[in-house]
């Protein structure tokens, strides 16, 4: 396990072929955030031939739907939803140009196919730290589906937000090697 | 026989309310503690890590009454309503949605009721779920649960056949554990309840969330079950946040009861870290 990675995206190939899985990250500049909802939405877009809300050539898309911003504060709490739920989705997007996804728990072998395939990566946030995560995002602005409430698209602009990589591109996964090197079964 | 003591149901809305912004804003204390001799004993770095960082969570959470997780989950309501209390000034139901709706608005919090079809949000986290038992005496006694989608999504409930027995109920427990793996936010608790019926296991298992993670099951062949999933699960090498570790679950609850002569059910259901669990007594 390296130390620390610093990313900022748009990421390029390059970039994402570098990480392993158990690489710690920390992402800064401008990210979007998006769940089921918005995956929908978007996918459903692209297949009726229309523009999506956000590039996606380089980016990265965050599954978290904040609480409120308590006054003063730009965002609620946001930490990471349950990535399978995306998995329906995610190839599309990443055939997009999307390099990035941040979430928690594992992914279909369909995603880690397409992630080999477009040179993609999956990082991990800590599930549970929302209140941490807030700490890390120094502006939110709803920009795409705001009738979705917490499913909204955001455009959060971070400062070394903490992540694991957990799936690569050569395959490699953090869940399996962390769980094969602690089992005693 | 004792008089009737009266109670509205605006108070018992305040406290829902109340209740619901206290389990989202501060992690209970013995959830915290768990963190803390989790830390000593976990073996993987990374595990240490992460559990130090749900403990700094927690401190930035309650500094900021800002929730420990986005996901501030339906709101589970349980009611033990004394059998000589009268409740006056309108519907219980109603009041107790009004208390979640107030609370899930005034503490800033996520609202995550929508339609099964439609994915619309109802936009106020309502309806709740309601569980009202009678129970002697003249008090109210309300808990909320907040109960997160990403672990309740990995719950199950099994109709085992009587000749698994208890190495089959035990397999059932641990194959739901591993099948989850890192999705819902371990260490987890373990909520598992055997015997009664389809629907009275999985609401017993969910009840025994009430318990503080120190609590002592007072049915011997219960706790020595406990006691025995709780090393198993352990060993399975998932750990804190599902990155490897000798900590995947932090307490077992298990809940034995007779069942029918044909049936073994078991409901296993997991709850997340942010073991959010609040309680009052009016």
């Amino acid at each position: 396990m390296s130390e620390l990675i610093k990313l900022t995206p748009p990421l390029s190939d390059q970039d994402v072929v570098a990480l392993k899985a158990g690489d710690k990250v920390l992402v800064s500049g401008t990210i979007y955030t998006g769940r089921d909802a918005a995956h929908k939405r978007m996918v459903d877009a692209l297949a009726e031939g229309k523009e999506l809300p956000i590039d996606l050539r380089g980016a990265m898309i965050y599954y978290v739907g904040p609480t409120p911003a308590p006054p003063g504060r730009v965002i609620g709490a946001a930490g990471p939803t349950s990535s399978y739920r995306m998995d329906a989705y995610a190839p599309t997007l990443m055939a997009q140009g999307l390099k990035a996804m941040i979430g928690k728990g594992r992914r279909s072998q369909e995603v880690k196919d397409a992630m080999a395939l477009h040179k993609a990566v999956y990082l991990a946030a800590i599930g549970g730290a929302g209140a941490l995560m807030a700490q890390c995002i120094k502006q939110a602005e709803v920009i795409a589906y705001p009738e979705l409430g917490p499913e909204a698209v955001r455009r959060l602009v971070v400062e070394d937000m903490p992540l694991f990589v957990v799936n690569d591109v050569q395959g490699g996964d953090l869940y399996e090697q962390g769980r094969e090197a602690y089992s005693r079964i | 026989m004792a008089n009737p003591r009266t109670v509205e149901v605006s108070a018992i809305a305040d406290a829902v309310a109340r209740l619901c912004g206290e389990a989202n804003l501060y992690l209970p204390e013995d959830v915290r503690q768990a963190f803390i001799q989790a830390q000593s004993d976990e073996e993987s770095p990374v595990g240490r890590e992460v559990l130090g960082r749900l403990l700094e969570n927690a401190d930035i959470a309650a500094a900021e009454k800002m929730a420990i997780c986005q996901d501030c989950g339906l709101a589970l309501v349980f009611i033990d309503l004394g059998q000589d209390v009268h409740l006056v000034g309108g519907d219980l139901t109603e009041a107790v949605n009004q208390g979640v709706a107030r609370g899930y608005e005034d503490y800033y919090l996520r609202k995550s009721a929508c339609g099964v079809f439609t994915r619309a949000n109802t936009g106020d986290n309502t309806p709740c779920m309601i569980y009202l038992r009678i129970v002697p005496g003249d008090q109210v006694h309300l808990w909320v649960v907040p109960k997160g989608g990403g672990s309740e999504n990995m719950s199950k409930v099994f109709l085992l056949t009587p000749a698994v027995g208890r190495s089959g109920v035990k397999k059932a427990v641990l194959d739901t554990v591993i099948a989850a793996g890192p999705n819902p936010c371990p260490p987890i608790i373990l909520a598992v309840a055997v015997g009664g019926t389809f629907e009275d296991a999985a609401l017993r298992a969910k009840r025994t969330l009430l318990h503080e993670l120190d609590w002592v099951n007072p049915d011997p062949e219960a706790a020595e079950l406990e006691k025995e999933l709780f090393e198993e699960v352990n060993k399975l090498g998932i750990g804190p946040a599902g990155l490897g570790g000798s900590t995947t679950c932090l307490r077992v609850f298990v809940d034995l009861k007779a069942s029918h002569i044909a049936s073994l059910p078991v409901s296993v259901n997991l709850q997340c870290h942010a073991a959010r669990h609040k309680e009052a007594a009016l």
